[in-house]
């Protein structure tokens, strides 16, 4: 068994571009910890190793980026961010100059800004595309540096048509080319923080390209439809898969009765479409506008994120009571949530043999189009064929996962159309509602009363601490208050690329009647020490499943939680644009703070879960009807492309 | 005697070269020349062979691959003419050199004859500067080219062809 510390980077790439970490030589006075430099005649000390543009930061001065992000290795390659460094020949990109000697930087000489506004034109220069009739318009990066620039002509021309063709083969994510400007961002991001690889530069020069592997249609490779390029991506070149139109259309047809459920996470991000600080909920303000927009009935997916709380712990102690009682050794072990579609198409591609460890509980996405489409429908004498299902997701694969052309078990495809956080916030502009001012209200009913576990599943980390919370009561017997301060389960959450930790279940009580049909007691899991961990963005998973590979501790483990995006769902390929380590922190305190605040915190307590198996679900848990409309099964892809 | 298909013998060589390599980022380029040098060129499986050993991503080692002019993914001729178009040779005269070329091979530059030998195209400076026009023939210069000489050069590429037709050629 290997136990070597599982690192915090994921890039692979060579040393040099890796972010320079300043060497802390003790404080920041101490001899050789800092070192002296002079920005615009000011004079400062900045730990050895830091770079220029974060020294610049540090004291208040502006240099534009564009390669540069804060997720990502350093590229130095779009030279936007020059400045001039006395004693050398030439300028100097801030991003990639690590300071270790005293330099004196000059920020905004005339060399820097004619040099600078020339490299926006050059880029202008091959830049097809018009702001107005652009997804990223006033959210682009391009269009921010060329303001800054006072851009007011094509110094060096500006092409009158496209040169490259559309990419609108995948389901989620669209690829124009045309205005790309070769800052590399999608590629660092594919790469380093998903290890999925479907994007490079190819050729060289003014040929060069970014495309996929053999300029492949986007839908054609192992593209896992994370959206993560998207949100990285400075200008329109990436953007997803757009169906407001259809569900206008929807919402304005008499005939169809149009239902949308919210995930947790977009009601954490909408507000930055209007301007808002990342974290400011608008969970009830949402509702209100989602009402006005015209949509028939608001539901919240954590009535379902509860009930895969339910459905894939209920299958975890099935797969345990068969490992540990019946010593079954074809049961897969450890068992892998299976809520974040990226990450299932991942495991799809790269390690199909793995596939038997995926929980075969579907997504809460996914379980809702099911129910809406079943459970709803009767209830409420609805033709569910006149039954238009989207879902609010801070997601680009939950696109994909709708059109999976096996989640149609209502009979019905179950869910019509996956629309991003972004995509809501322009149907709200152009409803010409203003969110913040919005009244609050209410969800509706019946799947209205939320739990603290649903919400917390947008955050990395938050499908375990649920599935913790309902497992820890149903098993232990007691309440999960007892072992851990208002309920919050502090080891699994946080950033850390992967986290690992043992629960020993010393007491056991007695088996609640939700359960009581599989096992007869508790008693083969006392003395047991439950192993679980967390990984979230792709790269980590790898490095999770190599282990398992290797026989690690991981392999030990008996639930992981996988999330297809770094910091989980809050940092989906559908969340507003920009990311940063920041924003994310500030979406998912938004979370834990609405988590904090509801009645009810654990799925298997949600009044709506336990009536769903009172009057239809009426086999429990993993019974025959949940089988068939909540659980499914997968593709084994394979990573060779044809 | 066993029955293999030309794709595990290519696997099987690529294991081998690996082995002998490492899976280091620096050995792919070693890599890439051995199968360019075998094969003349590196195909569609052998990328994703290769990434696949290497545990990187296939659209990593196609743009290594796109990047080098010396590295091929569509299959060229056996002979590979590259013709020096940098500026000492372009003074030196290039253009009768180039015209010659175009003729005696009946292609422009960038095509490959229909017969898949010969393959023409324009390099960038390779270091001949003070003996252009200079020209390689696969990885063999020529320098201070003269018309006359191509005719000769082509000659002795075609006689090849003649004597070990049958032969899988080493260089
Ligand atoms: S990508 Fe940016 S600069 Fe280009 S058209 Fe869109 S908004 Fe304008
Ligand atoms: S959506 Fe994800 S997997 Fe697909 S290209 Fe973008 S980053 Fe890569
Ligand atoms: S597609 Fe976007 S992120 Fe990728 S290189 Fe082009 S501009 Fe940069
Ligand atoms: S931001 Fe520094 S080179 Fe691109
Ligand atoms: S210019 Fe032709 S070899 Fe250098």
């Amino acid at each position: 068994m290997s136990d070597k510390p599982i690192s915090q980077d994921t890039s692979r790439a060579p040393t040099s571009q890796k972010r320079a970490t300043p060497i802390q030589a003790g404080a920041k006075d101490a001899i050789g910890g800092s070192v002296s430099v002079t920005i615009d005649g000011e004079k400062t000390k900045v730990p050895l190793g830091t770079t220029i543009l974060e020294a610049c930061r540090e004291m208040g001065v502006h240099i534009p980026t564009l390669c540069h992000h804060s997720d990502l290795c350093i590229a130095g390659v779009c030279r936007v961010c020059v400045v001039e460094v006395e004693g050398m020949r030439t300028l100097q990109a801030a991003c990639a100059f690590p300071i270790t000697a005293p330099i004196t930087v000059r920020t905004h000489t005339a060399q820097v800004r004619r040099s600078r506004r020339h490299i926006i034109d050059l880029m202008l220069k091959y830049h097809y595309g018009e702001c107005y009739a652009c997804g990223r318009n006033n959210n682009c990066e391009l269009q921010a540096l060329a303001k800054e620039y006072g851009v007011d002509f094509f110094r060096f021309g500006h092409p009158d048509k496209p040169m490259h063709d559309v990419d609108r083969s995948s389901h989620s994510v669209v690829r124009d080319m045309n205005k790309c400007v070769l800052c590399r961002r999608c590629v660092r991001t594919c790469i380093d923080l998903q290890e999925v690889g479907v994007l490079e530069a190819i050729e060289r020069g003014e040929e060069t390209t970014i495309s996929t592997y053999l300029d492949k249609p986007l839908g054609d490779v192992v593209c896992i439809n994370c959206g993560q390029c998207i949100n990285r991506c400075p200008t329109g070149a990436l953007r997803a898969n757009d169906p407001t139109d259809e569900v206008w259309a929807a919402i304005e047809d008499p005939t169809k009765h149009v239902v949308i459920q919210t995930a947790p996470s977009p009601r954490a991000g909408i507000g930055e479409c209007f301007g808002l600080e990342p974290g400011t909920p608008m969970t009830y303000e949402m509702n209100t506008a989602l009402r006005r927009c015209g949509f028939d009935k608001i539901f919240d997916t954590n009535f379902t994120a509860d009930l895969t709380i339910i459905e894939e712990g209920t299958e975890l102690l099935i797969r345990l009571y068969k490992a540990l009682v019946e010593k079954d050794t074809e049961v897969a072990l450890p068992q892998y949530t299976s809520c974040s579609p990226g990450w299932v198409k991942y495991l799809e591609h790269f390690n199909p043999e793995m596939i038997p460890n995926l929980s075969t509980a579907k997504s809460p996405q996914q379980m809702f189009g099911a129910v809406i489409k079943t459970y709803y429908a009767k209830m409420h004498n609805i033709d569910p064929k006149d039954i238009v299902t989207v879902a609010l997701m801070p997601c680009s694969a939950k696109k994909f996962e709708c059109n999976r052309p096996e989640m149609c078990d209502s009979g019905f495809k179950d869910v019509d159309y996956g629309l991003t956080t972004r995509e809501l916030g322009k149907m709200i502009s152009e409803a010409g509602i203003d969110l913040p001012a919005m009244p609050k209200s209410d969800f509706d009913d019946p799947f209205g009363t939320a739990t603290g576990s649903g919400v917390i599943f947008g955050a990395t980390g938050g499908v375990m601490e649920a599935a913790l919370r309902t497992v820890i009561e149903l098993v232990v017997g007691c309440k999960v208050e007892d072992l851990f301060e208002h309920a919050d389960i502090l080891p699994v959450r946080g950033f850390e690329g992967v986290r690992y930790v043992e629960l020993p279940i010393t007491e056991v009580g007695p088996v609640p009647e939700i359960v009581s049909h599989l096992v007869p007691n508790w008693d083969w899991l006392k003395g047991a020490t439950l192993k679980v961990a967390v990984a979230h963005g792709t790269a980590n998973a790898k490095k999770v499943l190599d282990d398992i590979k290797a026989g690690g501790k991981f392999s030990e483990c008996h639930f992981i939680e996988f999330m297809g995006c770094p910091g989980g769902c809050i940092g989906g390929g559908g969340q507003p644009i920009p990311t940063s380590p920041e924003i994310r922190a500030a979406r998912a305190a938004a979370i834990y703070a609405e988590d904090a605040d509801c009645e009810v915190r654990k799925s298997h307590e949600n009044p709506a879960v336990l009536k769903i198996y009172n009057d239809f679900l009426m086999e429990g848990p993993c019974g025959h009807l949940s089988h068939k409309l909540l659980h499914t099964g997968y593709t084994a892809r394979g990573k060779y492309i044809s | 005697m066993t029955l293999m298909t030309q794709q595990e013998r290519l696997r099987g060589e690529l294991e081998s070269l690996v082995a002998q390599y490492g899976t280091a980022r620096n050995a792919l380029m070693p890599i890439l020349q051995e199968v360019q040098r075998k094969y003349y060129r590196i195909d569609d499986y052998a990328i994703q062979v290769i990434a696949d050993l290497l545990d990187i991503h296939p659209v990593e080692v196609h743009s290594v691959v796109s990047f080098y002019s010396f590295l091929d993914f569509k299959p060229k001729g056996r002979f590979v003419v590259r013709l020096c178009q940098t500026l000492c040779c372009e003074m030196a005269d290039k253009d009768r050199v180039a015209r010659q070329l175009s003729n005696d091979l009946g292609i422009e530059f960038g095509q490959t004859t229909p017969d898949g030998k010969f393959t023409l195209e324009y390099a960038n400076c390779i270091g001949m500067c003070d003996q252009g026009p200079a020209l390689l023939v696969n990885d063999k210069v020529h320098t201070r080219v003269t018309p006359e000489m191509v005719n000769q050069i082509i000659e002795s590429c075609r006689q090849v062809f003649g004597l070990h037709a049958t032969q899988p050629m080493e260089h």
